[in-house]
């Protein structure tokens, strides 16, 4: 039982790294700021769920008896918060930093023939 | 009249309760000293700064209630957007490059609420390819990393997200509020 959960939380963690990995690798390759912002916002959700998923199956390696151990639960309770506050503020801070370039004029790259309604809106204003 | 004077106790209760759940849980100290201080900064910060959460006071619970249920279902669905969200970011980061094609598109949204835009915007930028730019008014400026992902901005989640808060809710509420 001990060792099945191990492994499975050891799993969940490698999974996790992995989607980081991508993160990283999309970071350094994608053209501009904005893009790199995706990598960025997006690649830390998924990744630390699977890694805080895996810390909290972990934490149950040596359940016993809920008389004893429940303290192991409020860890989980714990964990599983970190990752409810990640879910809020990684989504708002990845558009206050593309905002804030934005605002610092930094360009973004458009695709041929694809549209910047932002910078038409802006114009017209 | 009397019925709208009860409602906001109720919620500044449930605002204290909730507090006190946190409070016990990140303590994990039962003892009567540990839970008595608990109580204390509970009520204190229930004192100062209850309005901070539910922003509307008059809706009777049961609703909120049905609210906290759809809203739950919608994290499932959200949750499932963020994988496919991950693989496709995975799929472009180790892809050719001329798979990209940034862009800006325009967004225009019906909700109302703060809450509302704010959970749209958060789910725009947790879902495959698209994160969110700005906000003017009801007008979303979103960054798309190319045509797919813009091309799945079709108010699904919008419908999505209305659906949470409105239907026979509201009529309800209208209902109570023609009586009074």
């Amino acid at each position: 039982m001990t060792v099945t959960i191990i492994v499975i939380s050891v799993i969940l963690i490698l999974t996790g790294i992995f989607f980081f990995l991508g993160a990283a690798v999309g970071l350094l390759r994608f053209p501009d700021f904005y893009a790199r912002m995706h990598a960025a916002g997006k690649g830390d959700t998924l990744s630390s769920l699977l890694v805080i998923l895996g810390f909290a199956v972990y934490q149950l390696h040596d359940f016993h008896s809920l008389s004893h151990d429940w303290p192991t639960l409020l860890v989980i309770l714990k964990l599983l918060a970190v990752v409810l506050f990640i879910f809020l503020t990684s989504p708002t801070a990845t558009s206050a930093l593309m905002d804030a370039g934005w605002e610092d004029n930094v360009k973004p790259i458009i695709a041929e023939g694809r549209s910047n309604h932002l910078e038409d809106d802006c114009d017209d204003a | 009249m009397e019925k709208r004077k009860t409602t906001p106790s109720i919620y500044t209760a449930l605002f204290f309760a909730l507090l006190f759940l946190v409070w016990v849980v990140f303590s994990g100290f039962f003892d009567l000293f540990h839970l008595t201080l608990g109580v204390i900064s509970c009520a204190l910060i229930t004192w100062i700064s209850s309005d901070l959460l539910f922003e509307d006071r008059t809706s009777p619970l049961r609703r909120r209630l049905l609210q906290l249920v759809r809203m739950t279902q919608y994290t499932g669905w959200l949750l499932w957007q963020i994988v496919l969200a991950n693989v496709f970011l995975l799929r472009l980061a180790f892809g050719p490059r001329d798979r990209l094609q940034p862009q800006i598109v325009r967004y225009e949204c019906g909700l109302k609420s703060d809450f509302e835009k704010f959970l749209l915007a958060n789910s725009f930028t947790l879902t495959p390819g698209t994160v969110t730019f700005k906000i003017l008014g009801s007008t979303y400026y979103i960054h798309a990393i190319n045509d797919e992902a813009a091309a799945g901005l079709d108010g699904e989640m919008e419908r999505r997200i209305a659906r949470i808060f409105a239907a026979e809710g509201s009529d309800r509420r209208e209902g109570a509020a023609a009586e009074t």
